[in-house]
């Protein structure tokens, strides 16, 4: 049975998306409590000031920078690859996913376009970390809402996908295998049948996993209609990935964008759902990781034969210019301003990272939600640190 | 009780340091053999993996190993919790109490019990509340926000599911006629359904609802998941347990398996027939015609009874997400609450008509 | 997409991006004279520069044309870094480095430039936008106001640059401590791990995958 009844539950959304006026008639003091750095909830050390009424919060402001460590600095005295190797810890858990639209952008300044395999293959462990990354979501959505069992499920089947990348590029966590003008390497034999029998096992997981939390009445009860944001708002601040389409924004950046990957030639859906809650976020990426799992496999099929690097100088100069790539990474619309003069390294790099513009919403979101709440709304929201404060 | 096992003359002084030996083990080897089962091996099982297998064989003895670790930790006040560090330190023991309080009143078999209150169901009751008031304390003499966070939500959770609980046991004492739980596990084990005696009459069946309902409040009593927003792990982290370290905090985990462990034993005296088998089965009619050996299977029988019950227990609490506070509260008192009201009704009037 | 790779036969002009084109002369009409310079690269992307006074102005009137999702917001520093960049320079300034102050696309007078970027939702037209920071005044007016995400980015962009911005409602640091002093992104602010342990040197350069004695040329 549901917790609230209709009623009830539009009156909540109600009040949350105006301003809660907190109805003070005995003279209480309020409580200031801060949920971090160190904390079991928050994906590493982000620390939310929170100002409580009772159990409403009056107003909550999220602290980052605990984890500051000037990526946008040291990509001026680094070459270009060595900035690849950087970048792949701004989200480390779908590090791939970090290094493609850096890569393309130092690409388009020199005017190269990597080989039809390279750009296949990148595609493919691009989603790879897609599945890897919002695969610990799904465990660890689990965890913030009280339920411990899921997300042994989710570090056990992503360890599949994990070793699939190691596989292919040396590296589980931190890849670092793109080069511009393709990649480091080709793909190992036997990485397609193996890639393929992980697909359904992840396929197996995200029905265990939609069966074991997303249709518990409780885990129903305590994401529905909690944290509603608006489509207006959702594009003011910048959201992006599924926190956009949960708001019923159609927009997809592998199918909307023109860039050399290998999107184009196949086919996938793009999932949007109206309500804009916690549980439309959450759902989106659980659909989301199904349709990453078709996507690997119609690009298995077709794996174009030839080189996986492009004809590059071994010292690289990139030509003076600036360039914008974004890609529709795990996180949301990651994108990178590249400048350069014409030396062997970048000028000014700005990292245009998904949770910055995620997380900026909280203190407008967090206004007249419970403490369990505010649990609940980061964890749909789903930020990585390194992406926060680069 | 353990004269009339022996059939000896004992002094005094040793039958009370029979009945303190006793009651340590009624509490604590039901608590052990809960954490291991359920907390190590069922719990990693569920999760696919294997749990504790270094400590013994297949991990038997990990048990010891947490108590032995627990114990040679520092015992930490923390300073801003200094002014009130009696309150501190008691808070724990306050929890235990309550727990060697609940279990004197378990019959364990026909002779083997340790009281016989002819109220015994209410004073089980009544005492079992007395662990809010150490959750309470603990909580607010943490000094801790998250802890006095936890603690408030203890107070209202365990204050609210009380009611329930107490109202489902009505239920049972109307049907059996009497508090003692003693002659409730009679009545159910001489007892007859519609004339068949062959199972007794486990008042697990014609009370159902009253059943549920208890279980419901027990897992809120036990601040399991998906009652567990005193704990609340991701949020509060331990809740208001968060400040106890080594031996007092080994209190609190032990108490709350302990707890676990006494309740299911209440449950399975109320609800499934406690430590007897029915009568019909021997031959017994009343209880003074009960073999001797009854005395040392019945607390096996309660044993295995009560191990069900923290079964599935345990098992709700490892697999659902938790409840919100306002949602925890808004199920007792506008669901919980009526229902075992109505219970009782139906079974006032039937137990008249029958 | 791209410009084709120098392995082809047929020298080809650079393909006519209509759609973006379009997009630039609306655009450009309705801003009219705020805009100073624009820059339209076809099948890449577009670039404006305006007045500093009609910051604010133009995010309104962009947002009404369309350009609703808020991007980002930073700034750049034109001027050379003085403590060099390839790894064999030393760490310390030199004097006789090249300090002269060279902007990038839609030029620029200022050493600071204010950038942001605003995109049209469902057709992924975006446009980069710039402004000119005057030295002395080190300010422009705040976004946040029109794009309530601009907030946190403004933040940001003043503790790292030091530019001010007018009308924000809570300008304080982002990321680093409130006491912290001078600016962090800013070309004179050393890197202080090069300043502390100068970097040793290429480490390593691979060996490209298939032919390792031809070399290319370097461009």
């Amino acid at each position: 049975m549901t917790m609230l009844g209709d009623r009830q539950q539009l009156a909540y959304i109600a009040a949350q998306a105006a301003d809660a006026r907190v109805n003070v008639e005995l003279e209480t003091e309020g409580m200031t409590l801060n949920i971090g750095p160190q904390h079991p909830a928050t994906h590493g050390t982000l620390r939310i000031i929170a100002r409580l009424d009772g159990e409403q919060v009056v107003w909550a402001e999220p602290s980052a920078g605990y984890m500051h460590r000037g990526y946008e600095k040291l990509t001026e005295v680094r070459t270009f690859p060595q900035v690849t190797a950087l970048v792949n810890r701004i989200d480390w858990l779908g590090s791939f996913a970090n290094e493609v639209p850096f890569i393309l952008a130092a690409e388009k300044l020199m005017g190269v376009e990597a080989p039809s395999r390279a750009q296949h293959i990148r595609t493919i462990l691009f989603e790879l970390s897609r599945i890897a990354n919002v695969s610990l979501f799904l465990g660890d959505l689990g965890v913030q809402l009280g339920a411990i069992t899921p997300v042994f499920f989710a570090f056990r089947d992503r360890e599949y996908v994990l070793n699939l990348i190691e596989a292919a590029t040396g590296g589980r966590f931190h890849p670092n295998f793109d080069r511009i003008g393709g990649l480091k390497d080709d793909l190992p034999a036997g990485f397609v049948e193996e890639t393929r029998v992980v697909m359904k096992k992840l396929r197996t997981f995200c029905d265990q996993i939609e069966d074991l939390l997303f249709g518990n009445e409780i885990f129903q009860s305590r994401t529905r209609g909690i944290g509603v944001i608006p489509k207006d708002v959702a594009l003011q601040y910048g959201l992006s990935g599924a926190n956009l389409r949960a708001s019923g924004v159609d927009w997809d950046l592998r199918r909307d964008q023109d860039i050399p990957m290998a999107w184009n030639k196949t086919e996938f859906k793009v999932i949007t759902h109206p309500d804009g809650d916690s549980f439309a976020r959450c759902w989106v990426r659980l659909q989301e990781v199904r349709e990453s799992t078709k996507i690997v496999d119609q690009l298995l099929d077709t794996i174009p034969a030839g080189p996986v690097m492009a004809k590059v100088p071994k010292i690289i100069k990139v030509p003076e210019g600036e360039a914008w790539v974004s890609t529709e990474n795990p996180l949301g619309e990651m994108g990178y301003y590249v400048v350069s003069q014409g030396d062997q390294g970048p000028f000014r790099v700005k990292i245009r990272s998904a949770s910055f513009n995620n997380i900026s919403i909280v203190p407008w979101l967090l206004k007249g939600v419970y403490v369990p709440d505010i649990i609940t709304i980061l964890a749909s929201l789903y930020f990585i640190l390194g992406d926060i404060d680069r | 009780m353990i004269a009339a096992l022996l059939s000896a003359d004992l002094p005094y002084w040793a039958v009370s340091l029979l009945r303190v030996l006793g009651g340590l083990v009624a509490v604590l080897l039901p608590a052990g053999t809960v954490v291991y089962l359920f907390l190590f091996k069922m719990l990693s099982f569920m999760q696919s993996r294997l749990g504790p297998m270094e400590a013994g064989p297949y991990g038997s003895m990990q048990l010891f190993a947490e108590v032995g670790k627990w114990l040679q930790k520092e015992d930490i006040v923390p300073a801003s919790a200094q002014p009130e560090a009696r309150i501190f330190k008691m808070a724990p023991l306050i929890v235990l109490a309550s727990t060697f309080l609940l279990v004197v009143v378990v019959p364990f078999g026909p002779d083997a019990w340790f009281t016989n209150f002819e109220t015994g169901i209410f004073y089980a009751l009544a005492v079992s509340s007395v662990s809010v008031l150490g959750i309470l304390i603990a909580g607010w003499s943490s000094a801790n926000k998250y802890s006095l966070l936890g603690g408030l939500r203890a107070a209202g959770q365990l204050v609210a599911y009380e009611l329930p609980m107490v109202l489902a046991v009505i239920g049972v004492v109307i049907q059996a006629g009497t508090m003692n739980l003693q002659e409730i596990v009679v009545a159910q084990n001489a007892g007859s359904m519609f004339g068949w005696d062959g199972l007794g009459n486990p008042y697990v069946l014609t009370q159902f609802v009253a059943f549920l309902i208890f279980m419901i409040s027990v897992q809120a009593e036990l601040s399991q998941t998906p009652f567990d927003m005193p704990i609340a792990e991701s949020e509060l982290v331990s809740g208001y347990m968060t400040e106890y370290s080594g031996f007092r905090f080994l209190i609190f985990f032990i108490g709350e398996f302990a707890t676990a462990g006494v309740f299911a034993m209440i449950a399975s005296v109320l609800f499934l027939g406690g430590w007897g088998v029915p009568f019909s089965w021997f031959g017994w009619t009343t209880i003074d015609s009960i073999d001797n050996w009854m005395n040392v299977a019945g607390p096996l029988v309660l044993f295995a009874k009560m191990m069900a019950l923290v079964f599935f227990i345990m098992w709700i609490r490892f697999s659902s997400p938790r409840l919100r506070e306002d949602q925890l509260q808004r199920f007792a008192w506008k669901v919980l609450i009526p229902i075992s009201l109505v219970n009782i009704m139906l079974t006032a009037v039937l137990k008249v008509a029958f | 997409m791209f410009p084709l790779s120098s392995t082809t036969d047929t020298p080809t002009e650079a393909p006519r991006d209509t759609v973006r084109e379009a997009e630039l002369a609306r655009v450009l009409e309705a801003l009219g004279a705020n805009v100073v310079d624009s820059l339209l690269k076809p099948n890449d992307d577009m670039w404006i520069r305006v007045t500093a006074e009609t910051w604010r102005a133009t995010a309104e009137t962009l947002k009404s044309l369309g350009y609703t999702y808020f991007g980002f917001l930073s700034a750049i520093d034109w001027l050379p870094s003085p403590f060099g960049k390839s790894e064999d320079d030393a760490s310390g300034p030199s004097e006789d480095r090249d300090s002269t102050i060279k902007q990038g696309y839609t030029g620029g007078d200022t050493r600071f430039q204010v950038f942001a970027r605003l995109v049209q939702p469902f057709t992924t037209i975006g446009i980069n936008i710039k402004v000119d920071v005057d030295d002395a005044v080190m300010a422009v007016d705040s976004w946040s106001s029109v794009f309530a995400g601009a907030n946190w980015h403004e933040r940001e962009a003043h503790e790292m640059f030091g530019i001010g911005f007018n009308g924000h409602p809570d300008l304080r640091n982002m990321y680093l401590p409130t006491d912290f002093e001078g600016h962090p992104m800013r070309k004179d602010f050393p890197l202080l791990a090069r300043i502390v342990k100068p970097w040793p040197g290429i480490v390593d350069v691979e060996p490209l995958p298939g032919d390792d004695e031809e070399e290319g040329e370097a461009s």
